[in-house]
This record gives C-alpha cells, structure tokens and sequence, in this order.
C-alpha cells in the first residue's frame, strides 16, 4: 500500500445558477478588473488515502465525490492523484 | 397515533415542530435523537429546520448519513409520512428521498420573514385540510432555500401533481417578484413519487396559532392527523 495525496475540485456545474460567482464577478469589475466574467466560486477537498495503486485511489475518489462530496444535481467535480509521498 | 420529531446536532426548529404536533394532533409526540436505529413506532416523521452539522459542505449532506437515516428511508418506502421543513427539506433531497436540490438564495442573502405560498394540490396526507389555490401567509427563515433540478425533472413533478407549494402574492399570484430565493418554477414544497414524502422550505410549524402571526399552517397538522386516523380505522 503507498499514501496518495487525492485533491477534490468541486465547482458549480455547468449552466446552473450561480449567485455567488456573479456577486464575486461584479466586485472584481467593480475592482477595475474589465473583462472578467464565467467567475465561479467551488470548493477544494484535500485528503490522504492508502491504496495499493494510482488507479486504485482514483477509483476511491470518485466513489467519494459520487457519495458525497459533490452533489450531482448541481457540481461538478474532478479528481488528481498527486504524488505517493514515501514508501 | 404517535409523531416523532428528529433531533440532529444543529436542529433549532425541532421543539417548534413538537409543539406545533402536539398542539394540534391528537396523541403523543416524541423526540428521535439523530443516532438511534430505532423511530420507536411512530405514525410520522418530522425532519425539522436547522443548521445540522453547521451545513458543513453542503446543507443536509452530513445529516443524510445519519444511522436514523436508516430507518427513515425504510419507514418512507413502507408508505410512512415523512415530513421535512426548510434544512429537513435540504436533508431529503441529499438523501435523493426528494429529487433535486437546494442552493444559495438568488439574493445571496439569508431571507427570514413571512411569504405567501398557494396550495396547489389538496391531497392527504398532507394538504387535504387546505382547499386548493388558498394562499397562506408562512415563513421562511433559510440561507439555501433556492429549488433547483433539471427540466424533465420539473416538468415530471408538475405533470404528476408533485408540487404541493408554489410562492405567490397575496392575491395568490404565481410571479417572479413572489419568488424570494429564486426557486424555480416558485416551487416551495414537493412529494416524492407516492406521495408520502414532503419536502417544503416555509414554516408551518410555525404558524399554527394566531398568537405566532398566523394559524395558516395548522390544516397541514390537522391534514397529517387527519390521514393517520384514517389509516388506524382501516388497519
């Protein structure tokens, strides 16, 4: 077995109202950053997981985000394994 | 008959949910702690409103995992009524008891007042006390109250008289302006497929007697009981 970093992106998907990104997109504009639009605002899940592979904590992963960390009516999500830190 | 209330760790409307029951339904109402696997043989569940679990990432999502959760979704498949109000509204639809979702207020604001809803179906167990279209003046009091799921899945709750609350004017109006939290289609409360799980973001526990502002959500109480009663005769 080898530790994985796994990183979670979760963000709003893709057409569905968005309240937050719109505000932060206006406050930018409203910074003087022109041209800013399709602002979303998501989430970031970082976690360690022991699997015997790569695969294996991919498979891990987005059983997860399935079951719970995004909700497929309204996110979207992708995974990345990172590194094997150690052994 | 017997009610049962579930408290889960942030529920804040649970002891308004008991009062409202026991107020105005006949018999006993209990407390269900959120990690018993037992619902103790109640008639009904309430899924009261709250913030359980702090709505860590996302509100209901933690609460859905719940051990009485369980016993919750056996009890619903067996025909129970099961009612969820504003975060249970949240929970059932985590737990996909409910189709679709509930995100961020279109205002990005949290909303606590009294809004109008109009009955759109009167049906038992939960709104056959109320005469369809009849507007009741209710709150809310909810960050995440906005209704969201994919087109055929409205267009199906619509064609199978699934939307029991739609937010209105005064006058009983469906309108944009009506809307507070940008639901779609207004939606503010839903039954699942057999008609024994609701799901609504207002209040009516909280509107059960004058003396709170308004008695206009004490027919969906005397609708609940109304059903059970029914039930117990023909058991």
């Amino acid at each position: 077995m080898s530790d994985f970093q796994v990183e979670v992106r979760v963000v709003p998907r893709e057409g569905i109202l968005d309240p937050q990104g719109k505000a932060v997109a206006g406050a930018l504009k409203s910074l003087g950053f022109a041209g800013v639009d399709h602002v979303h605002v998501g989430r970031l899940v970082t976690l360690s997981l022991s699997a015997a592979s790569p695969e294996e904590a991919q498979h891990a992963a987005v059983a997860m985000c399935r079951q719970l960390l995004a909700n497929p009516v309204t996110e979207d999500f992708d995974v990345r394994i990172l590194e094997a830190a150690g052994s | 008959m017997k009610v049962g209330v579930i408290t889960f760790p942030g529920s804040n409307c649970d002891y308004d949910c008991y009062k409202a029951a026991q107020e105005v339904l006949e018999g006993e109402t209990i407390f269900l702690w959120h990690k018993e696997h037992d619902l103790r043989g109640v008639d009904a569940v309430f899924l009261p409103g709250g913030f359980s679990y702090g709505d860590y990432l996302r509100a209901g999502a933690i609460a859905q995992l719940s051990p009485i959760m369980n016993e919750v979704r056996q009890f619903a498949a067996a025909g129970g009524p099961v009612i969820g109000i504003c975060n249970g509204f949240q929970i059932l639809c985590e737990a996909g008891m409910l189709p679709g979702a509930l995100i961020r207020n279109r205002s990005l604001r949290f909303i606590s007042r009294p809004v109008h809803i109009r009955v759109e179906q009167s049906r038992p167990p939960f709104t056959s006390e109320y005469g369809a279209g009849r507007v009741l003046r209710v709150p809310i009091a909810h960050g995440e109250g906005c209704y969201i799921a994919d087109e055929p899945v409205l267009d199906a709750l619509e064609a199978e008289g699934r939307v029991l609350f739609r937010y209105c004017t005064p006058d009983g109006e469906v309108t944009e302006a009506a809307n507070p939290n940008g639901s779609a289609r207004n939606i503010a409360g839903i039954v699942n497929e057999a008609g024994n799980v609701l799901g609504m973001m207002p209040h009516p526990e909280r509107a059960v007697e004058p003396l709170l502002g308004s008695a206009d959500g004490a027919p969906l109480f005397e609708s609940l009981g109304a059903h059970l009663t029914s039930m117990m005769i023909y058991k």
